[in-house]
C-alpha cells in the first residue's frame, strides 16, 4: 500500500488517511490499535474488498501480487488475497453437508477440475492439521473449528497474501488458543505473506514478525515484535502491551530485577483461560505469581 | 465401495452414493414427479385424483425404503386436517343434508364428503413433497438446478435459506435466554408473550441484516463472482428414458388437470 487513503460510500471521512505498508511473503506483519483506529478497513482495503465489494472511494496505491486492485474484479483479488473475518458463522456459505465441501467451495467457484479442487482441499486441511473435521457438519462445529474451516476454506484458493481480521475476537479460550496455534503453525511453515490485525498483543508476540500501529487511518509506528510492543508510547495509543510485558515492567517498577530482564516474550505464553501468563521454561522472578 | 479417507479422490461422504434406484434418479426427474403427484391431487376433482396419488406416493417409498421416515409428515399435517374436517363438516355454504343436529351445530353429509375430499388432497400432496425430500439432497437438487441454467446467486439463495432454518431457530433459543436474563417474561399470558415477541424479533432481525454485508465479503473472499460454471462434485446422472418420464409426467398432469376441470374425466 502506497498513501492509501479510503472513505466508505456515502461518506467524505476517510477512515484511511495515508497508508503506506508493505507485506512480504513469508512475513507476520500485524496491526494493532484502539477502537476506530481503521483496522478493519485497511483489512478490506488490502484484500481488495474496498472498494470492489462494498463501494467506497479509494486513493492511493494498493497492489495484489503486483496488480492494482482497483482493476482487479473481486473473484481475481480472492486468488491473490485471502481475508478471514471474526464471526466464523457468517464465513461459512451455510450451503453444504460436510467441512470437506465447505473447503471446497471457493475452488468449485471457479471451475477447477475435480483433481484439482482435492488436491487443494487436502492441502488446506493439512496446513491447519483439521483433516479429522472434514466429515462433520459445518453448522455443528465449535468456534474455534469453525473459524479454521473458514481459514481452510481460504487457503483453498491458493492466495499470496493472507489478511486476517481480528481472527480470535468471538472465540472462548479454548477456541482462541486453537486458532492461534493453527496461526503460529502457518506462519512459521508458509511462504504467505500475512497481515493480522489483532487486539490480542499476546497472540501478535506470539507470530508477528513486525507491528505496525495504526491510530486515525495512519500507521504511527512500525519495526520489529519486541521493539514495538516493549515501547512505552504504546499504551498511549490505546493498546495494552502483552502480558510479558506488562509484568516485566511491574516487576522493574516494584524494584525488582533478575530472570524477567532476559525473557523472551515469544516464549511466555498466555494462558488464555487463566488470563495469565505462563512461562514455558523461564523460571518466574521471586515473588510474581503467574 | 469408496473408502472415504483415500487420499485424492473425493471421499465417500462426500459423493454419498444413492441407496436405491429411486434415489439415483435425476434430482429433477424426483422435482416434476413430485409436481406432477402434487398438480393431479389438487386439481382432479372427485375421489380418484388424490386416492390414486396417495397410492403411488406409498407405493414409491415402499420401493425406496422411506416409508417410516413418511410419518413424521403426516403427522405434521394433522393440525391443518383437523381444522378442515371441522370447518367443512360444520360450516358448510348450501349444505342441507343434515347428519345430526348437535344443539346449534349442524354437520351435513355435503360437508363431510368435501372435508375427506380435501383431506385426502392435502395429505396426498404432503406426502409426495415428503417423498422427494427424503429422496433428494438439497444439495443434489441445488447442483442439478444449477446445471441446468438456474443461476449460481439464485441456487445460494435457496440453499442457504434452507439452511438457514435451524441456524434461526438456535438464534432465536439463545435471544429468548438472553432476554429472559433481562427480564423479559416468555411464560405468562398469552398477551405477555405475544408482547415478548418484539424484544425476540428485533435483535434477530437486526443481526441478521448486520451479517449480510459481512457474508457478502466472505462469499466474494470466496470467488462466488467467478465467471462460468461451479465445478459439480457429485455425478448427477440422467438418461433419456428419465427426459421422457419428466415430459410424459408433466405433459400428462397438465392434460388430466384441464380435462378435469372441462368435465371431460369420467371417474368418481
Amino acid at each position: 500500500m502506497r498513501d492509501a487513503r479510503y472513505a466508505y460510500a456515502g461518506t467524505s471521512r476517510q477512515v484511511l488517511a495515508g497508508v503506506d505498508l508493505d507485506v512480504e511473503a513469508g512475513r507476520v506483519v500485524a496491526v494493532v490499535g484502539p477502537n476506530e483506529a481503521g483496522k478493519s478497513t485497511l483489512c478490506l482495503v488490502a484484500a481488495g474488498l474496498a472498494p470492489i465489494a462494498i463501494g467506497g472511494r479509494l486513493e492511493g496505491s494498493v497492489l495484489l501480487a503486483g496488480d492494482e486492485t482497483a482493476g482487479l474484479a473481486a473473484y481475481q483479488a480472492a486468488q491473490r488475497c485471502g481475508i478471514l473475518f471474526q464471526n466464523p458463522a457468517t464465513q461459512l456459505s451455510g450451503t453444504t453437508s460436510t467441512v470437506w465441501e465447505e473447503i471446497a467451495f471457493g475452488p468449485r467457484n471457479l471451475g477447477l477440475d475435480i483433481g484439482a479442487i482435492v488436491e487443494r482441499v487436502e492441502g488446506a486441511m493439512a496446513t491447519l492439521d483439521i483433516a479429522g473435521l472434514a466429515d462433520r457438519d459445518p453448522q455443528r462445529l465449535s468456534g474455534g473449528q469453525a473459524q479454521l474451516v473458514a481459514l481452510a476454506s481460504v487457503l483453498a484458493l491458493r492466495p499470496s497474501l493472507l489478511v486476517l481480521d481480528e481472527p480470535t475476537s468471538q472465540l472462548d479460550p479454548a477456541g482462541t488458543r486453537l486458532v492461534g496455534d493453527a496461526l503460529g503453525r502457518f506462519a512459521a511453515d508458509n511462504g504467505t505473506a500475512v497481515l493480522l490485525v489483532e487486539h490480542k498483543t499476546g497472540l501478535v508476540a506470539r507470530i508477528a514478525d513486525e507491528v505496525a500501529v495504526l491510530v486515525g487511518g495512519r500507521i504511527v509506528e512500525h519495526g520489529p515484535t519486541a521493539e514495538i510492543l516493549r515501547d512505552p508510547a504504546l499504551a498511549e495509543h490505546g493498546v495494552d502491551p502483552p502480558p510479558a510485558v506488562r509484568i516485566e515492567r511491574a516487576v522493574a517498577a516494584a524494584g525488582r530485577s533478575g530472570d524477567l530482564a532476559g525473557l523472551d516474550l515469544a516464549a511466555l505464553e498466555v494462558d488464555p483461560i487463566a488470563g495469565a501468563p505462563r512461562p514455558t521454561g523461564a523460571p518466574l522472578p521471586t515473588g510474581a505469581r503467574a | 465401495m469408496i473408502d472415504a479417507h483415500r487420499p485424492g479422490v473425493v471421499p465417500g461422504f462426500v459423493l454419498r452414493p444413492p441407496t436405491g434406484s429411486y434415489h439415483a434418479l435425476n434430482p429433477s426427474t424426483k422435482l416434476v414427479l413430485a409436481f406432477a403427484e402434487a398438480a393431479v391431487a389438487f386439481g382432479v376433482r372427485g375421489w380418484t385424483g388424490p386416492l390414486v396419488v396417495i397410492a403411488i406416493v406409498i407405493a414409491t417409498a415402499t420401493a425406496a425404503r422411506v416409508g417410516r421416515s413418511l410419518v413424521p409428515f403426516a403427522l405434521a399435517v394433522i393440525p391443518l386436517v383437523a381444522s378442515i374436517l371441522l370447518v367443512n363438516t360444520f360450516l358448510f355454504p348450501g349444505a342441507t343434508d343434515v347428519i345430526a343436529r348437535i344443539g346449534p351445530l349442524a354437520p351435513t353429509w355435503t360437508g363431510l364428503e368435501a372435508a375427506l375430499q380435501a383431506t385426502l388432497r392435502v395429505a396426498a400432496f404432503a406426502l409426495s413433497v415428503a417423498v422427494f425430500a427424503l429422496t433428494t439432497p438439497t444439495d443434489d437438487l441445488l447442483a442439478d438446478l444449477e446445471r441446468r441454467g438456474l443461476g449460481r446467486r439464485g441456487v445460494f439463495v435457496i440453499g442457504a435459506a434452507i439452511g438457514m432454518i435451524p441456524r434461526m431457530v438456535e438464534r432465536a433459543s439463545e435471544i429468548t435466554d438472553s432476554q429472559r436474563a433481562r427480564g423479559l417474561d416468555t411464560e405468562g399470558s398469552r398477551w405477555r408473550r405475544i408482547r415478548g415477541v418484539v424484544p425476540l424479533a428485533a435483535p434477530m432481525i437486526i443481526g441478521a441484516l448486520s451479517e449480510v454485508e459481512e457474508r457478502t465479503m466472505a462469499l466474494e473472499a470466496r470467488a462466488f463472482s467467478a465467471p462460468g460454471r461451479r465445478t459439480i462434485l457429485r455425478p448427477l446422472p440422467d438418461s433419456a428414458w428419465q427426459r421422457i418420464v419428466r415430459w410424459v409426467a408433466g405433459l400428462g398432469a397438465i392434460i388430466l388437470v384441464a380435462a378435469s376441470v372441462a368435465g371431460l374425466l369420467p371417474v368418481p
